[in-house]
């Protein structure tokens, strides 16, 4: 090996077999070789698993008995191990950043079916990195401090969870969501699966925590506008939109509500999906935290034409909590860490023509039969036509947006117990004939399948095969006055035309129609599919991109109630993670300026933290650190080569160059 | 490039060297690797935090050393992780494209594309494209060149030697 005299710079190379994810492809042993002869590199090693413990003993222990100074691991990418191989070489005694990871398993193993073309390639990646590596310098992380506060946006039963883990714990939360109360599409469940139990029951009192809890401020019909800042230290703008009601002075008692003009409820009632009716100034439903009425500017005749009898204001009479002056109202908040669960939307069955919703009134959606099954809800539990009578046969269709080529192509997950729980409700309450028109029963959950089980028990019809379609056709007596779906039989093997009096289509769920926006405004990526996407996959799934932003619920994926829990709990540990820590330890990749900057001031417009500034006196320019995010944009660009940028320094990069292309 | 094409063996496959940002672009082709695409292995990642990095010299540098392409990634526009990185980067990247047109390098050298993290299909997609294409257009092969050309500056020089030896990569100042 070549130890000797390279300005004392020490080299030890490891290259990890990963099993057989990169030895099955790469020859490593052979890279081994062809590195441990470059000049500087004093060991030179091929190991079965460098991230287990033996792997990082075998790195510590070559650090001290051949006094090595630089560590280069080719491995897995460095967005999953550069943390875990720093920590060891710091742990035997070096600065941290005298290690370069080489990605010879994501981008060269799993990648490429040459095994001759995949070994060259990890010879040259690695021969860049012991070049690289000789030039990094010793550097030392800033600590900053951490803001306690935690900011939850979206208030469905993930961003209630997430808050209250986070409050009970002694942190301070703050509460945003959109519409006028929280509760999210769990609020208007009857049921859920497959217990049975009381959605209202398991929620409401969650609900009542979150008004009640000190730790907790609470902004309903409020939108996040603007985020600042970095992990630890983030400003929020928040938009409070005007309910026309002061918060403070409204107690609840919704006499406005009865004294309205309006005397009876006239309009589409958002929460019962457009199945009930409301006034413009109304509560969303009964149980709504907080228990604020809200008037709807685009439906009150005061709002809409300033010539109203005000009737409401008097019924408040000396509360004084109707304020039709109120306006838009923007709150600038400092918090460390971002929790964002923003929920999903259902997907618009009319995007499906052939099911008939929108067309056929006795087509309806899975959620409007739930407001249906719902003892508070339009019809008082009622499951009726629209007609009014009880219908005696419900088809339920399966996957309507989702494992669909032509909409959707995710399965949302929790289509096929929630159709198998309602079809159990309806038989419950009316006695009527079910079946369910499925591709698969995907009942993986605890207690899924048996739930199902105890469906086909019961009674429920389940027919294999996707619906061609819905229509009145009728082409037979009994089929007259009904619904006919039209579906192949893939069980049966045969076409098979089914009357019924009702159909529910499971609507799948789909990322929120604004999750782009909230995506940049948060500084997150999303799937291909709009979900946000999670650092990674397996080991941080609540995780972003952007540290001290968090993910949960259905904001980055289907999912159901214990999975969007079990997240938002997890969303809040990370948190508490970074907060009981008490700082942040920032990435030293900040930029600085050389001596020989000629002051030309054209970095100063180029960074996009007004990091840097001109100093008058020495006539160059100056980087405040802390500001600095390291983009190295001002580094890229110095028409001098006076900025610098640690960890991507020129010295380092262009010997990566070298590197690589000079076998 | 102006002087004759020598044409490459048929198992001649071209050496890119490509410019990720860590967050978008290193990503998806992380990405690609889980979800086990395939492309062509001539490519030769270095991640940078930001597209923004990207000095103008590192795509000449690279040319200088070898490579037959320089491929630059970042995010797409309005989600770079520092806001405008890739706005920085873009402007740069206009002003280099048509300093390599007038240098005579042809537009498929050196390509920029935004790859975000969820797009690893898109990294083998243009990975393998600009194989092709580099593949079509034939070795840069800028050290042989510029080997030559030293040779023949050191043969007209007078009185030099007609056997100078030059070195196959001269000494450039990155300053």
């Amino acid at each position: 090996m070549n130890g000797t005299n390279h300005n004392g710079i020490r080299i030890g190379y490891y290259i990890c077999h990963c099993g057989h994810n990169i030895a099955g492809v790469i020859d490593c042993g052979e890279v081994a070789r062809r590195i441990g002869v470059l000049p500087g590199v004093v060991v030179s090693r091929d190991y079965k698993y460098m991230c287990s413990e033996p792997g990082q003993e075998l790195l510590r222990q070559d650090i001290r008995a051949h006094d090595l100074n630089r560590i280069v691991v080719a491995s897995c990418s460095p967005l999953l191990h550069e943390h875990t191989f720093r920590t060891a070489v710091e742990d035997a005694g070096l600065n941290p950043y005298h290690f370069q990871m080489v990605n010879i398993r994501e981008h060269a193993s799993w990648v490429h079916t040459d095994h001759a073309a995949a070994t060259e390639k990890a010879v040259d990646l690695s021969r860049a990195a012991v070049m690289r590596v000789r030039h990094h310098r010793a550097l030392t992380t800033t600590r900053v401090p951490i803001n306690p506060a935690v900011l939850v946006v979206g208030g469905g039963i993930a961003g209630i969870h997430a808050a209250l883990t986070l409050a009970n714990a002694g942190k301070q939360v703050f509460l945003v969501e959109r519409e006028p109360s929280i509760g999210g599409h769990m609020a208007k469940f009857d049921k859920t699966f497959p217990t049975l139990d009381c959605a209202a029951c398991i929620l409401t009192p969650k609900m009542s925590s979150v008004r009640a809890h000190k730790g907790i401020t609470l902004w309903t019909y409020s939108e996040v506008a603007k985020v600042e800042g970095y992990v630890g230290n983030y400003t929020v703008t928040v938009r409070r939109r005007p309910r026309y009601v002061n918060e403070a002075l409204c107690i609840g008692c919704q006499e406005c509500i009865s004294a309205c003009v309006y005397r009876e409820p006239k309009f589409p009632d958002e929460f019962n999906v457009g199945l009930g009716k409301r006034k413009p100034v109304y509560i969303p439903f009964p149980q709504a935290v907080p228990q604020v009425v809200v008037i709807d500017p685009d439906r009150c005749l005061e709002l809409k034409t300033g010539r109203c009898k005000k009737t409401c204001v008097d019924a408040c009479a000396d509360r004084n909590a109707i304020d039709f002056t109120q306006k838009e109202s923007l709150e600038q908040i400092q918090v460390g860490n971002i929790i964002v669960a923003t929920g999903f939307r259902l997907f618009d069955a009319k995007r499906i023509p052939q099911y008939g919703y929108g067309m056929y009134p006795n087509v309806v959606t899975s959620l409007e039969l739930e407001r249906l099954v719902t003892s508070s809800g339009p019809t008082g539990g009622e499951i009726r036509l629209r007609d009014g009578s009880a219908p005696r046969s419900v088809g339920f269709i399966l996957c309507v947006g989702s494992r669909d080529l032509k909409t959707n192509r995710w399965c949302s997950r929790t289509c096929c117990m929630h159709s198998m729980k309602l079809a159990q409700l309806v038989r419950e309450h009316t006695g009527a004939d079910v079946t369910v028109f499925y591709l698969d029963i995907r009942a993986p959950g605890k207690g899924c399948e048996e739930f199902y089980d105890r469906s086909l028990k019961e009674g429920i019809q389940f027919v294999r095969g996707r619906v061609a379609e819905v229509t009145d056709w009728a082409l037979a007596p009994e089929e007259e006055g009904k619904l006919v779906i039209r579906v192949e039989d893939t069980l049966a093997g045969f076409v098979r035309r089914i009357p019924v009096d009702m159909i529910v289509l499971a609507v799948g769920m789909e990322p929120q129609s604004d999750a782009q926006s909230v995506r940049r405004l948060f500084n997150m990526s999303c799937g291909t599919e709009g979900w946000f996407l999670e650092k990674h996959p397996k080991l941080a799934p609540v995780s972003t991109f952007t540290d001290g932003v968090f993910i949960a619920g259905c904001c980055q994926g289907p999912k159901d109630i214990p999975d969007s829990i079990a997240q938002a709990g997890a969303a809040a540990a990370e948190a508490m993670a970074l907060i009981d820590r008490g700082y942040i330890e920032q990435e030293p990749n900040t930029a600085h300026v050389l001596d020989d900057c000629c002051g030309c001031k054209s970095c100063i417009p180029l960074c996009p933290y007004t990091a840097i500034s001109f100093d008058a006196g020495s006539q160059k320019a100056v980087i405040n650190e802390a500001l600095c995010k390291g983009c190295g944009t001002c580094a890229g660009s110095c028409p001098s080569g006076s900025i610098t940028q640690n960890l991507f320094d020129d010295d380092e990069v262009f010997s990566e160059i070298e590197g690589l292309l000079h076998a | 490039m102006p002087s004759e094409i020598i044409t490459p063996p048929a198992s001649w496959s071209p050496r890119i060297v490509a410019f990720f940002c860590n967050w978008c672009t290193y990503t998806a082709a992380d990405l690609a690797g889980v979800s086990r695409m395939k492309y062509a292995p001539g490519v030769r990642v270095i991640r940078l935090m930001c597209s923004g990095r990207l000095d103008p010299q590192f795509v000449f540098d690279a040319l200088r050393q070898g490579a037959d392409g320089v491929l630059i990634g970042g995010c797409h526009p309005g989600d770079c992780h520092y806001s405008e990185g890739n706005y920085r980067m873009l402007r740069r990247f206009r002003l280099l494209r048509r300093l390599l047109a007038d240098l005579g390098y042809e537009d498929a050298r050196v390509r920029l594309e935004w790859i975000s993290a969820a797009e690893g299909d898109r990294v083998r997609v243009v990975v393998n494209e600009m194989t092709e294409q580099l593949r079509a257009l034939g070795p840069l092969d800028l050290p042989g060149r510029i080997s030559e050309w030293n040779r023949e500056l050191a043969g007209n020089a007078p009185g030099a030697p007609s056997s100078a030896a030059a070195s196959p990569v001269p000494e450039v100042s990155h300053a």
